[in-house]
Order: structure tokens, then C-alpha cells, then sequence
């Protein structure tokens, strides 16, 4: 009866330890490392568990194969973990870097998306007019009226018949002026009035024949393709052409779907809505592009990040069940020495430690393989998906950032954790004299 | 066979070991189970015998892009059809611009193209003489507490009417039901209004068709008819692209990701991590039964059967495991789908993931079992006895 209450106890505590662990940044978790460390150096009971654990993990080397079951299975965890978090991290810093602050795009009301909303001629001059907006050096507004529509291309690699669907940009000279980070990278931009397009890089790698000087077919027309340009951002997924030129294949007459416009300064932003919404003539909603593309970005991210999470628990279970088993068969193997350990007077508290130690210590070993890994082979990996809120195929490429390493490495030591505590647990309790007996 | 009890005993010699090994190969399938399911829900949409035999067709320019009404009388006198209906995409959602809805402005006679739904007759004579009138899918009523007799306000993120008001009325008059859940569950999710009461209410249609849908009268035809209906507006300024439906859908998937290699590569990793594990376990356990396998060498058993129990203990490990594992994601599944809103709907586990988990599970056995195996029929009697 008492066993059992005390491992309900210890489970309970062990949940509210992990929900600790989770939330917990590093500089606590450093300050913990620094605390055991001097524990083990300078108390009694600490240098005994530190003489413990140098034992364990002396003898690591005999336990080869099994403790290469925590070392691997963790590596996986962590591996699939970090490399499905860095698909959501990567999609959403692809939509988070195409915006910022002192931008604004203006929209008709209530639309979702660039592509849903349509503006007529008389509020795109309206719009264009409202102070806020920045002048560049001759007095002209700094605001970009743009069409976006989708275009069907074939993709590279598929078969003729295999077309995938590009964001088409519409554009004028502004375009360039309010998106700075847009820049021609091969070939030259689009002349006025001509079936010319530009095309981002990562709409380059994903369909075929975006090289310049090629011939394209949007419908029944022909387009020739004059450059590349690169923007680091969703742009790079787009084809842009001259707005008058698209609106008239794809019958859009004067009509446009937004207008970005560069703001005075970021402050400027409340001030230039406000104004919007006191036009009577204009029913537009605005955004700072930041927030637009931010709020792009939240539905996708979350799932991928809740399908990461998912996939790693369950790993993670198992996982976990591996360490536990491997710890379990360590501690039979060494139940003699752990006993004669105690029988000259050893405390509990320190073989609990040791073994706790030498099982983190391969969690830890596991995580960082399983980090590396995931670095090595995932970070910019191009990957491409349909956005949300956009009509073309969005490329990004996956992005293994520090803090994704530093989760995987959390969940690692977590695994680590709960499968050393309970063989460590039993180590401890093991009454002296039987495994004395079992010589 | 007349082993089992032997084989059994053996496995359970220290439960603690196999109960922990079990554990992990339940997760391990688990996830097999589960991810399986994502994998053929986006292989099989779109693939079934009525889809083989419908026709999609839309603007070659891209989809967002609007066809003439008058087409549709000229594609219906294309040799081989049986028959054409349209729809455009309404972009509808309620409440909140987030709670999106699979909304279509849908011709009169949609419903006929689509024999797997099924409407209660009364409520689709009900539908054809509203004309505010809407069919709701089942799942789709039922996650925003609809009945037939709502009013509902529908606002489109599209199209908004003459007065530039973007929220419309409609009355719910029938509830549609996917005859066949497992590969059209998307029925469930629709919103059908009429095209009529759409054209007439936006200023922004002005009676284009967003795509048409056909039924051919032979599915084996399929692809003249399809190559038929797009000469009809080659040259023009509104040329088409024609697909059979499965084709489409298929085509949509593959850009939305590339499931099969995620998948694929979060299994690998998963199965070889398991196959460590469970590998590991098997050893240790032949390595302590040691004398007891000279024992029985040592009363008749031939290596060949010592060889076959091992295997056999390492298969049935990995089979206890796999069918728990996958039979929890058979339960847990519906269960995802029904909290995922609407986001997800995932086919329960199919026969085809579990031929697949069994042979899996067959084929880690064996590879595990092997070396152990192995090891146990070369056991030399006298050594293993004496303890060397």
C-alpha cells in the first residue's frame, strides 16, 4: 500500500516537473546545470553520486548495444521533431519576412486575401490621394495599385500535361519603389505595356521554362520571360507583369485588387486608416502588410506545428519505453555492485542520482545527434506548398533555427528523465541483503 | 503450432522487459496507423467510380478565372456526354472571415451529376422552388448547429451585392448525406446555394461560370471527350483545361505537399529506430535463456526448431505490438477527425494499412529475431551448459 501511494506521488510529481521543464528558458535550466554541478563538488553526498555516475558511465562501453537504444531512438525523436517544427518555422518566417511595418496594403472590406478583393478605378485614386503616405523624391505618393491573379504553368520535373498554379502580379512601376527588398537579380525588368513577365527564384525552381528569354503560354497568349528577381520572401514565389497588360488577359478592365502603399513612418499607420475609414466614397479595410502576412501565416503554421508535436509525443512514448527498458536491464546487470555500494554505506540519494545522470547524459547525446542531424540534412531544405490566402504555390525553405534545437534538445533531456527515474528508483530500493544473495 | 505455449512462456519470461518493448512498438504503430491514414486520405481523393466518369472543366488561364454560360450549351453537344451542369466558387464564411465554408453557387441540375449525395426528395424539391434556398452537408450543420428552417446569414469573402453588402441570407431547406463516407466525406462539408439567386445579386459575376462539370456516357471515352470539349474554345480568349475529376484532385493534392515523402521519411526513421529497440530486446533475452536453450537442444530440439522458436517469439512480439498499435489508431482517428472542426478528415484505418502493418510487422519480426535466432541454433550444448 505505502509503495504504491509513493508511486502515485512520485508520477504526480513527475508531471508537474516535465510541465515545468517546458516553459522553462534557459537561463533557469543553465542556473539548475550550475547548481548540480556544485552539489557534486563540494557536498558529501554529491561526490559520492558524482563517484557513482564516473562508474556508470566507465562502464558504458561493455553496454555498448543497448545504450545505443537511448542514443538512437532519442536521435529520432529529436530528429523528425525539430525537422517538422522547422517546416512550420520556415513557412512562417517565408510570410512574416514579406511584411513590415510601415507598409499598409488596402483591401475592399471583409476580404480575406489580395486575390478575393477588387477595387475599382475611382477608390484606387481615392486611396492613392490619403495623406499618410510617403512621396518619393518628385512629390508622387509611394503607393502601388496591383492585380493579383493565379496563372497555370507547367511544373518542372511533371509531365506536359502536370500544371501547377503561380500568383500572378500585376504590377506598375511603384511595385519596385515600395517593396525595396525586391531586386532583378538576371535579365531586366518588364517594359510598360508589353506580355513581358519577371519571375521570382522560387517560382524559377518550381515551373517550367521561367528562364529568360523563354516563351510562355498564359491561356491562349504567349509571354516572354526578360528576368529573375529575388526577394527572400513570398514574392520569390510570384511572376510579375505589367498590371495594364494583365488586367487585359485576364479581363479585368481599370480595375485592381490592392494597393500597397509605403507609409510616412510606421507611426503614420492609425492615422492613414482612420482617414480610410472617415471616406465615405471608399469601403476598403487596410492593414500594415506585417500584420496581413502575419495573420497569412497562422492558420498553416499551427497545424504544421501541431502535426510536429503530435508525431514527436507518440515517438517520444516510445522512446521513452526503449530508455526505460535499456535502464531497467543496466541497473539488473549492476544490481551487485549498486548493493555492495550500499552495504558500505552509501546513500539512497546518490545511486538514484548516478543513475539518473548516465541516462541524461545519453539522452543528451541522442538529442544533439538528433539536432545535428536535423540541421545537417533539413535546414534550407526548399519546400513548397498552396498558401493559404494566396492562388500560386508557396516555396520555402525549412529553417532549423536555435530555438527549434534547443526544444529538441529539452525533449531529449525530458525522455531522458522519466526513463532513468524509475530505474533509478528501484536501484535505491533494492533491499541490500537479496542482491548480496544473488552472487 | 503445437509450440505456442513454449513460445508464449518464453516471451512473457520477464514482463516487465516485454511489457516496456510492447509499449514502444504500440506507439510505433500507432503512428503508422495514423500517418497511413493522412497518406491514402489525400491518395484517394477524388478516386471513385462516379469521379472516374465526371469531367471538371475550367479556365486554362487558372481557376480563379470565369467561363461564358453560353459554353455550356456547346459542350453538351460534344458527342459522349451525358451530361453538364456548373458551379462557381462563393468563398463563403460564417461569422468570422476564418470559419471558412465550402460554399458553390451550383446550376439546378448539380445534384444529378453527383449520384453519391443524397438529399431527401422533399427537401430537394424544396431547394429547386427556393431561391434563397441552401443544401448544408451534414458535418457542416452539425458544426455550426444548423437545422432545416435556419435562417442564416452567409458572408462571402468574394462577392459582395449591389449595395456593396457582403452578408447574405439564406434558408436552409435539406441536409445532404455522402452516401459513402470513407472517400467522399467532403459532400459532408459543402454549402450549395443557386448560381441564379448568386448572378443576380452580385454586380461582380455577370453571368460567368466558374467551371463545369460533365458526365460522360462511357468512362473509357473519357479522354476524347475531354480533348472534344477543350476544341471548342481553342483560339478563343476563354480557352479551357478538361480533367476527369480524379485527375484534378489529384493534381490539387500534389501541390499542397508531398505527403508521401514526409511520411515516408517519419516512418523510416521510426521503424529503424524500433527495429533497434525490439533487436535489442530480443538479444538480451536469448542471451539469459542461454542454458535454457542447451536444455532443450540437450532433449531432442534440433537447431532448425530452436532457429524457428526464436523467430517466432520475435514475430509475435512485434505482431502483439503492432495489431494493439494499430487498432488504437483505428479507435483514436474519428476521433481526431471530429475535433479537428472540419480541418481534417481522415479514412479510418483501411484494409490496405493493415495488409501493410502486418507485413511490416512480419518483416521486423524476422529481421529482429534473425541474429539472435541465429545465435541460438549455433549454441554449442556443452558450452552453453558448462556456463563458457
Amino acid at each position: 500500500m505505502k509503495r504504491f501511494f509513493v508511486n502515485l506521488g512520485l508520477l504526480i510529481a513527475l508531471a508537474v516537473a516535465l510541465a515545468i521543464w517546458v516553459k522553462l528558458p534557459w537561463p533557469a535550466v543553465l542556473a539548475l546545470v550550475v547548481l548540480g554541478a556544485l552539489w557534486m563538488a563540494f557536498t558529501r553526498h554529491g561526490r559520492q553520486a558524482a563517484s557513482v555516475t564516473g562508474v556508470g558511465v566507465s562502464t558504458l562501453r561493455q553496454r555498448l548495444g543497448s545504450s545505443a537504444v537511448i542514443v538512437i531512438g532519442i536521435a529520432g525523436v529529436v530528429g523528425v521533431l525539430v525537422a517538422l517544427l522547422a517546416m512550420g518555422e520556415g513557412y512562417s518566417q517565408t510570410l512574416r519576412k514579406t511584411g513590415n511595418a510601415d507598409t499598409a496594403i488596402v483591401m475592399r472590406g471583409a476580404s480575406a486575401s489580395e486575390v478575393m478583393s477588387v477595387l475599382d478605378h475611382d477608390s484606387i485614386v481615392q486611396i492613392v490621394q490619403t495623406p499618410g503616405i510617403a512621396r518619393d523624391a518628385k512629390g508622387q505618393p509611394l503607393a502601388s495599385p496591383e492585380l493579383v491573379v493565379a496563372a497555370n504553368l507547367p511544373l518542372k520535373g511533371g509531365s506536359a500535361d502536370d500544371e501547377g498554379s503561380v500568383q500572378l502580379r500585376g504590377v506598375g512601376d511603384e511595385a519596385w519603389a515600395v517593396r525595396p527588398q525586391v531586386k532583378i537579380v538576371e535579365g531586366r525588368k518588364f517594359n510598360p505595356g508589353m506580355r513581358e513577365l519577371d519571375v521570382g527564384k522560387g517560382a524559377a525552381q518550381q515551373f517550367a521554362g521561367l528562364v529568360p528569354g523563354h516563351q510562355v503560354r498564359l491561356g491562349s497568349q504567349l509571354w516572354t520571360v526578360v528576368g529573375v528577381f529575388a526577394s527572400g520572401d513570398a514574392m520569390d514565389s510570384e511572376v510579375w507583369g505589367d498590371a495594364n497588360v494583365v488586367a487585359d488577359t485576364y479581363r479585368r478592365g481599370s480595375s485592381r485588387a490592392s494597393v500597397v502603399a509605403k507609409l510616412a513612418d510606421p507611426q503614420a499607420f492609425d492615422a492613414f486608416k482612420a482617414a480610410l475609414a472617415a471616406n465615405p466614397q471608399l469601403k476598403v479595410d487596410t492593414d500594415t502588410t506585417l500584420a496581413y502576412y502575419a495573420k497569412q501565416s497562422e492558420g498553416m503554421a499551427t497545424v504544421i506545428r501541431i502535426m510536429g508535436i503530435t508525431v514527436g509525443l507518440i515517438m517520444a512514448i516510445g522512446a521513452m519505453f526503449g530508455a526505460l527498458n535499456t535502464m531497467f536491464a543496466a541497473v539488473a546487470t549492476r544490481a551487485r555492485e549498486i548493493a555492495t555500494l550500499r552495504a558500505i554505506g552509501f546513500r539512497g540519494l546518490p545511486v538514484v542520482v548516478a543513475v539518473m545522470l548516465e541516462t541524461m547524459l545519453l539522452a543528451l547525446l541522442g538529442g544533439v545527434i538528433g539536432g545535428a542531424l536535423a540541421w545537417l540534412v533539413f535546414n534550407g531544405y526548399g519546400a513548397s506548398t498552396l498558401a493559404a490566402g494566396t492562388v500560386g504555390k508557396l516555396s520555402f525553405e525549412l529553417a532549423v533555427t536555435p530555438e527549434l534545437l534547443w526544444t529538441g534538445l529539452k525533449w531529449a533531456l525530458a525522455i531522458g528523465f522519466v526513463g532513468g527515474l524509475f530505474p533509478a528508483v528501484r536501484a535505491a530500493r533494492l533491499p541490500v541483503t537479496t542482491a548480496l544473495r544473488e552472487l | 503450432m503445437k509450440y505456442f505455449h513454449l513460445i508464449w512462456a518464453a516471451l512473457f519470461r520477464r514482463k516487465t522487459r516485454t511489457i516496456l518493448t510492447l509499449v514502444s512498438i504500440v506507439a510505433a504503430f500507432l503512428l503508422f496507423g495514423m500517418l497511413d491514414a493522412v497518406r491514402t486520405s489525400f491518395d484517394q481523393a477524388g478516386q471513385s467510380a462516379n469521379g472516374a466518369e465526371r469531367l471538371q472543366t475550367g479556365s486554362k488561364l487558372s481557376f480563379i478565372q470565369t467561363l461564358p454560360q453560353a459554353l455550356g450549351a456547346r459542350i453538351a453537344q460534344v458527342p459522349g456526354v451525358k451530361m453538364v451542369t456548373y458551379a462557381n466558387w462563393f468563398g463563403g464564411a460564417y461569422q468570422d472571415p476564418h470559419n471558412q465554408v465550402f460554399s458553390f453557387a451550383v446550376a439546378p441540375n448539380y445534384l444529378d451529376a453527383y449520384p453519391e449525395i443524397a438529399v431527401d426528395p422533399a427537401q430537394r424539391k424544396a431547394f429547386d422552388d427556393t431561391r434563397t434556398g441552401a443544401l448544408v452537408g451534414e458535418t457542416l450543420a452539425q458544426r455550426f448547429h444548423w437545422k432545416v428552417g435556419d435562417k442564416i446569414p452567409l458572408q462571402s469573402t468574394i462577392f459582395p451585392d449591389k449595395s456593396g453588402n457582403k452578408t447574405w441570407t439564406f434558408d436552409i431547406v435539406g441536409i445532404m448525406h455522402a452516401k459513402d463516407k470513407k472517400s467522399a466525406g467532403f459532400y459532408d462539408q459543402m454549402f450549395l446555394l443557386h448560381w441564379k439567386y448568386f448572378d443576380e445579386t452580385t454586380p461582380y459575376n455577370r453571368g460567368t461560370v466558374g467551371w463545369y462539370v460533365t458526365r460522360v456516357a462511357d468512362v473509357n471515352q473519357a479522354d476524347r471527350v475531354a480533348r472534344a470539349i477543350d476544341a471548342l474554345s481553342a483560339n478563343s480568349d476563354h480557352e479551357t483545361r478538361t480533367q476527369t475529376e480524379q485527375a484534378a484532385t489529384a493534381n490539387w493534392m500534389k501541390q499542397l505537399a508531398d505527403i508521401g515523402l514526409i511520411v515516408g521519411s517519419i516512418m523510416g526513421a521510426v521503424f529503424f529506430t524500433l527495429l533497434l529497440l525490439s533487436g535489442n530486446t530480443m538479444m538480451q533475452a536469448v542471451r539469459e535463456r542461454t542454458s535454457e536453450l542447451a536444455v532443450l537442444k540437450t532433449i531432442g530440439f534440433s537447431s532448425r526448431s530452436v532457429l524457428a522458436m526464436v523467430l517466432a517469439e520475435s514475430v509475435l512480439l512485434l505482431l502483439i505490438g503492432g495489431v494493439i498499435g494499430l487498432g488504437l489508431a483505428a479507435v483514436l482517428i474519428p476521433g481526431v477527425s471530429a475535433h479537428s472542426g472540419g480541418m481534417l478528415n481522415l479514412p479510418t484505418v483501411g484494409a490496405g494499412s493493415w495488409v501493410l502493418g502486418l507485413v511490416l510487422m512480419m518483416l521486423i519480426g524476422l529481421l529482429v529475431g534473425a541474429l539472435p535466432a541465429v545465435r541460438a541454433m549455433r549454441l554449442n550444448i556443452v558450452d552453453a551448459l558448462a556456463g563458457r
